[in-house]
């Protein structure tokens, strides 16, 4: 090897590691920016907009002297980019400060809540999946048939219906005239004492432990809102299925597998999915983080213990703290998902892989 | 002899369809021409463009049609009827009112919802998109992160915040979606403000003097308008059943306006007796939201073959 080239590869090598560095730079600071960016929106809803956040607190029949020293205690006479540094300090230290409504730390209250909607959100991403990759799969090979149609139907309605409505419906069918499921909640208030709960998810605890009646009872609970926050995924799953798959299915490999007599099943489920998948993933990992959205109304109806429901009660008693603190977290989940997503396919796709 | 000099008289189709088009209006409706020809091969498509003017139409002519007052309701003798009694078609609610009176002036405020969110939000989204694309450079970094950040927000949660902090009704929800829904639309404007902003007739404009201000305004912003529109148009859907959701929260319209989504949260005390209450509503926002998505997916097929699923 003459000098020239090696210097010319010790170069090269060197571009690569900076290509590398500038790339994890470049991402750290997406995350750094786009956080930053969330808490100065939350901080703006929660500071800048109420004409004065300290009579919010108190109402406006707060003794002066009162209203003087809330202000104090909370910072709030300081000048706001002082405030929002504070702020921004407490946030990634996990404090969003003291709920009015149930006087305990909001991240204390959002620990405890969270499993719940993490439960609900992944039963219903699974199911969401399980049932719209095949659905997607079979429109894009039998596309222009009735099953097509009928597949573009489901998508179009889960599209268009307003899922607290759908929720309130299931609920009249299948709880009040089929008793198939059980009454709103997350578990029968027989069990709410005798079942300690180690991981918050009750299915998985449950069935940690053995106590099978708890499962099922669990499960009646869990399975409708699970179901519908399903189909609210499917819908978005299905239609991208069928696009991805029928963008492979129109590649010069499927012609050559077909040349080899491979077959048909072989072809689609093996061959064409697997490609197709790569995007896939970055679509169920979004609907995902759309369904911990989508459990806002859901767990309205349903009375789920969760995030969503926190933060609508919060809500109701103008308890802003509450409200902030969960759409930080559920903000910080989305951030976190999509990061999680792109890195998946970077990994998953060898195009996009570093050469 | 005068007869000979002219070309033969074309059918009014010929002169549409035709590859020279002698005049800019010939060109510009030969195009609408054919787009629609496009849009009305499809049938679902026709079906959801007929729903969203029905809905126009109901929403204009709301007092004629309306049987009964959408707010003063017949307490003593026409509380909670079943759908199909004497004079109330789809029943009546708690307060004894007309459910499709109500239904009937709720369009409205859909209508209202939708109309004012698009025209707040869409212009903000191709301001900084095209911004954005055609400065380059540290502009459009700052304002592709800005975008980033909203893009990044779990929408119906941000304006769940903002709705809290500046207090329910319809104005702030309006104000509310339309903070949380410009961010795709700059991305859509930004990507093509990037393919036109090379083109020869920007560079061409730009030799005749024309300021950066003139030639986002003039020259690129109309680039963007058409895929901008199909975007718009799929999104309302989904304004529609974030408006609902915040009025079922109680965040939206206040009584006793005849809003949708707070229909069903009122509805939500009786359905286990009087499904009709909470029902109803629900029927008519699915239509409408199901309207949208047709036409939306259809004009998209029409404007622009490449990017259809087909």
């Amino acid at each position: 090897m003459t000098l020239p080239e090696t210097t010319q590869l010790a170069g090269r090598r060197r571009a690569r590691a900076n290509g590398w560095a500038g790339n994890a730079l470049r991402f750290l600071v997406i995350i750094v920016t786009t956080y930053l960016g969330l808490l100065a929106v939350t901080f703006f809803i929660g500071r800048v907009i109420p004409i004065d956040p300290v009579l919010a607190i108190l109402g406006d029949r707060a003794p002066a002297h009162v209203v003087e020293r809330t202000r104090e205690l909370l910072g709030f006479n300081k000048p706001l980019y002082q405030q929002f540094y504070i702020y921004v300090r407490d946030a990634l230290t996990g404090n969003f400060g003291t709920s009015v409504l149930t006087t305990n730390p909001v991240m204390a209250d959002i620990r405890r809540v969270f499993p719940a909607t993490l439960e609900l959100a992944t039963f219903g991403t699974i199911i969401g999946s399980l049932i719209g990759v095949p659905l997607g799969v079979l429109a894009a090979v039998k596309r222009g048939s009735i099953a097509d149609q009928i597949v573009r139907v489901i998508g179009l309605v889960g599209y268009s219906v307003p899922i607290f409505w759908l929720a309130l419906l299931s609920l009249l069918l299948f709880y009040a005239r089929l008793k198939w499921v059980a009454f709103p909640g997350r578990i029968d208030i027989v069990y709410e004492y005798s079942f300690t709960p180690v991981t918050g998810l009750y299915l998985i605890d449950s069935a940690w432990q053995g106590q099978w009646d708890v499962f099922r009872d669990v499960f009646r609970h869990i399975i409708l809102p699970a179901s519908l926050l399903g189909y609210f995924s499917l819908a978005y799953i299905s239609r991208m299925t069928r696009s991805f798959m029928l963008n492979e299915l129109a590649q010069e490999y499927i012609v050559a597998a077909r040349a080899k007599g491979l077959s048909e099943s072989r072809i689609i489920w093996v061959h064409a999915l697997r490609n197709a998948a790569v995007p896939l993933v970055t679509v169920i990992a979004l609907s995902y983080a759309g369904l911990l959205e989508g459990s806002v109304l859901t767990e309205t109806v349903f009375a789920w213990p969760g995030l969503g429901l926190y933060i609508t009660n919060s809500l109701q008693n103008a308890d802003m703290n509450a409200v902030l603190g969960g759409t930080i977290v559920i903000g910080s989940v989305f951030i976190a998902i999509n990061i999680l997503s792109d890195l998946l396919y970077r990994t998953l796709d060898p195009r996009t892989r570093a050469r | 002899m005068s007869e000979i000099s002219h070309p033969a008289p074309m059918s009014r189709r010929e002169w549409l369809m035709s590859d020279r088009p002698q005049s800019r209006l010939q060109a510009r409706l030969g195009r609408a021409y054919m787009t629609w020809r496009r849009f009305s091969a499809n049938r679902l498509a026709v079906a959801g463009l007929g729903i969203i003017l029905l809905l126009i139409l109901v929403a204009v002519f709301a007092d004629a049609l309306a049987p009964h007052s959408p707010v003063i309701g017949n307490l003593a003798g026409a509380r909670l009827l079943p759908p199909g009694s004497e004079g109330y078609l789809l029943g009546t609610d708690d307060q004894g009112r007309d459910i499709l009176s109500r239904l009937l002036h709720g369009s409205r405020l859909t209508l209202l919802v939708i109309v004012l969110v698009a025209i707040i939000a869409a212009p903000i989204g191709l301001l900084v998109g095209a911004v954005s694309g055609y400065a380059g450079g540290w502009v459009d970094a700052v304002l592709m992160r800005i975008t980033d950040i909203f893009l990044a927000f779990p929408k119906l949660v941000l304006a769940l915040a903002f709705v809290a902090a500046m207090g329910p009704g319809i104005q702030n929800a309006i104000i509310a979606i339309a903070i949380t829904s410009w961010p795709p639309y700059a991305r859509i404007a930004r990507a093509e403000t990037l393919t036109v902003r090379n083109s020869d007739y920007i560079a061409a404009v730009r030799l005749m003097g024309a300021s950066p201000f003139r030639i986002v305004l003039r020259h690129v912003m109309p680039m963007c308008v058409s895929s901008l529109i199909v975007r718009v148009t799929l999104d309302m859907a989904g304004i529609i059943l974030t408006a609902a959701g915040l009025g079922f929260l109680g965040l939206g319209a206040q009584p006793p306006l005849p809003e949708w989504g707070a229909m069903i949260a009122a509805g939500r005390r009786f359905i286990l007796d009087q499904w009709w209450v909470a029902t109803m509503p629900g029927i008519a926002i699915l239509v409408v939201s199901l309207g949208f998505n047709l036409l939306g997916d259809g004009l998209r097929d029409a404007l622009d073959p490449r990017e259809s699923g087909q």
